[in-house]
């Protein structure tokens, strides 16, 4: 019988997911690791994937990750974040106005027009609600949230959104909108936001971003082998060095679960899911 | 307390969206792995954007708080060495100690500049002509420099508006040799073309040189063309035999062959040619034409020689696919009619200037001392090559009728 094959679920939030899937395919394989992958056109349907046998482990999103292990404890089962990329450590997002606009504080953004990201967003909608709420803010009674809903279902991975709303705040269609920090940085690099235009009003707390999610009962001995691979991934290694270029990382970390606490308070607020891992936010398309 | 021995810089106002990332990145580029920069600045997101910045970029990063300012100690991260590790070097710019290049460029040296060092892990370029003594000559980076140095202006080199007026049967010779040569032309552009897009780039010289063949060549159809319009006529006839002999180059197995049927031999006949009609055009404008189109032409024989020269040089035994190649052509064409009449009796009436015997009489003669011209030219270049006597002599003879 022929060794059993460790099947990982990713979403397909843009073309370049098949470069890198088929590039890590042929490097387990390289490495005497049985490995496939399985895309999804949402994370939702991915995730319902690691509870009915389809997959072993999943690429998940931070949204999806709350929603695997919701749905796990509900169960009495189990979901283990086993690794992620070092930049999915301690993100921020930040609330952005137009130097011009006389807005100085969250609080002066009371009655304004607040641009955020897809809806299942957590860096650039569910995440700045939540901090927005703390400081005592809540749609629609004290601003207007103006969603740039890009691919829903790919909780935002598509930077599509974030851009979107920064056009709008340059157009003056908005008074604020919402980033993650190193777009903020980035826009100003490529001119979507030009430098000086812009001003910080706000940050949210650390939060992280991806992992490596496993189904219940996941094949633990191959489990194991996949992360000792990941974590042999050298920058160095010409070959693996365009695969981490295009994922976006140095180098792989293990999984942690500490930097999910800010979006499962904005998951409870906002009636994404529920306790149990089913979807509540009837204007959910994905 | 002691001054920090730690390097420090400060951004002032800059912000890393202005520029500011460039003396970071420098700053840290002199630092060694695990080494640490102090960053002190005063934009309005610095400290956010640098935090965001050394998260993707691996660097390691904490603020602590001097003279009521915050300071930031970046530690270099090990990743931005890496991508130089086992880097290619691709020989230099200027080629070995007889600016040569090298023996063979490697597919993964890409398209980078002679001299570059590639990041290990580039793209691999596959360019079918690699190999040194499959495309090069000593000369080409001086046949390049001339080449650049002779390039001419159609609408300002030829005195368009010349005065002259031919009979009509005169005129019409004029047309038929014209529309003969830009056939022959397109030939010439797209042969070296076709070899063109298949050269690897480290070979700069040769790539730039038949690239300026390849714009000589589009000047000369230009030329051809005005001419062959300039008093309100379509080009002439062209001939099955003809597009058959021109068809061979296509088909020639490799550049080296290509380039010996089509420059050696073909464009070493045609500056015969376009002395002849230099020497005995009834216009100033097609003498004009001629006379400038035979010196690019020149210089195309003159790489076909030096690279034919030099794979010689280095592989004695290539003589006898050229001399194969020659036989192969005369076999292909032995059914074709070769040059057609149209473009003989052209070329004879061209010569004479006038219908009457003898004109006709003065042209013909002019005609076939061309042809002997050419065979001799034809038989220098094979002697030179390394051909015996007899042998350039039997070779010369299968050349295809229609010159080129």
């Amino acid at each position: 019988m022929s060794e059993p094959t460790l099947i990982m679920g990713a979403v397909a939030y843009a073309p370049k997911v098949v470069t890198i899937w088929e590039g890590f395919k042929a490097f387990f394989a390289k490495n005497g690791l049985p490995f496939d992958y399985v895309l999804y056109s949402n994370y939702e349907r991915q995730v319902e994937a690691q509870f009915d046998g389809t997959l072993h482990l999943a690429w998940n999103s931070p949204l999806a990750w709350v929603r695997a292990d919701r749905i796990a404890r509900s169960r009495g089962q189990q979901v283990q974040a086993v690794a992620m990329r070092d930049t999915d450590c301690d993100l921020r997002s930040v609330v952005v106005v137009r130097a011009d606009n006389p807005v100085q504080t969250l609080q002066d953004l009371r009655g304004k027009t607040v641009g955020m990201g897809a809806l299942d967003s957590p860096q650039a909608t569910l995440i700045p609600l939540d901090h927005l709420r703390t400081e005592g803010l809540l749609k629609p009674r004290d601003f207007k949230l103006r969603y740039f809903d890009v691919l829903g279902g790919k909780h935002g991975d598509h930077i599509g959104g974030e851009r979107d709303a920064a056009l709008a705040l340059m157009a003056g269609e908005i008074d604020a909108c919402c980033l993650i920090d190193g777009n903020h940085l980035a826009f100003g690099l490529d001119g979507t936001l030009p430098s000086g235009s812009t001003r910080v009003i706000a940050r949210t707390g650390a939060y992280d971003h991806c992992n490596f999610t496993t189904s219940p009962g996941a094949p633990a001995e191959l489990i194991e082998r996949f992360v000792a691979l990941l974590m042999a991934m050298r920058w160095d290694d010409a070959q693996v060095r365009p695969l981490l270029e295009l994922e976006g990382l140095r180098e792989w970390r293990a999984g942690r679960t500490s930097g999910y606490a800010l979006l499962e308070r904005a998951v409870d607020d906002e009636n994404f899911y529920s306790r149990d891992g089913a979807i509540l936010n009837p204007d959910y398309r994905y | 307390m002691a001054p920090s021995s730690t390097p420090t810089i400060d951004i002032e106002s800059l912000g890393l969206d202005q520029g500011a990332l460039l003396l970071i990145r420098r700053a840290l580029a002199e630092r060694p792995v695990g080494g640490e920069l102090q960053v002190r600045g005063r934009s309005p997101d610095w400290e956010m954007h640098l935090e965001a910045w050394c998260r993707s970029q691996g660097h390691p990063l904490r603020f602590d708080t001097v003279e009521g300012r915050p300071q930031a100690r970046i530690t270099r991260g090990p990743h931005a060495e890496g991508r130089w590790r086992d880097a290619q070097a691709t020989g230099t710019a200027l080629g070995d100690i007889n600016g040569a290049p090298a023996d063979d460029a490697e597919a993964g040296w890409g398209l980078a500049a002679r001299g570059a060092t590639v990041e290990a892990g580039s793209p691999n370029f596959f360019f079918a002509l690699h190999r040194r003594h499959e495309l090069w000559a000593a000369t080409a980076g001086e046949l390049y420099r001339q080449a650049g140095a002779a390039q001419w202006d159609p609408a300002t080199a030829i005195e368009w508006d010349a005065d002259f007026d031919l009979p009509p049967a005169i005129e019409a010779a004029v047309v038929q040799v014209m529309t003969f040569l830009i056939e022959n032309e397109n030939a010439a552009l797209l042969v070296p073309a076709r070899h063109l897009g298949q050269i690897h780039p480290h070979f700069r010289e040769v790539l730039q040189l038949l690239a300026l063949q390849c714009a000589d060549e589009a000047r000369h159809v230009e030329v051809f063309t005005r001419r062959a319009t300039l008093r309100g006529h379509e080009p002439a006839l062209s001939t099955a035999g003809g597009q058959a002999s021109l068809r061979t180059l296509f088909d020639a197995p490799d550049f080296s062959v290509a380039t010996f049927l089509l420059a050696v031999l073909g464009e070493g006949s045609f500056v015969n040619l376009l002395n002849f009609l230099q020497a005995n055009a009834p216009d100033p404008v097609t003498r004009q034409i001629a006379r400038l189109t035979a010196r690019d032409e020149a210089r195309h024989v003159a790489f076909g020689m030096a690279h034919l020269e030099y794979r010689l040089s280095v592989q004695p035994d290539y003589q006898s696919k050229l001399r194969n190649a020659i036989e192969v052509r005369y076999d292909a064409l032995a059914s074709t009619a070769g040059l057609n009449e149209e473009v003989f009796d052209a070329l004879v009436l061209l010569a004479a200037g006038e219908l009457s015997p003898a004109a006709i009489a003065r042209g013909h003669s002019a005609v076939q001392q061309l042809q002997r011209d050419m065979a001799a030219g034809r038989r220098a270049r094979l002697a030179r090559l390394g051909f015996d006597r007899d042998e350039a002599e039997r070779l010369s003879a299968l050349h295809t009728r229609n010159f080129m």
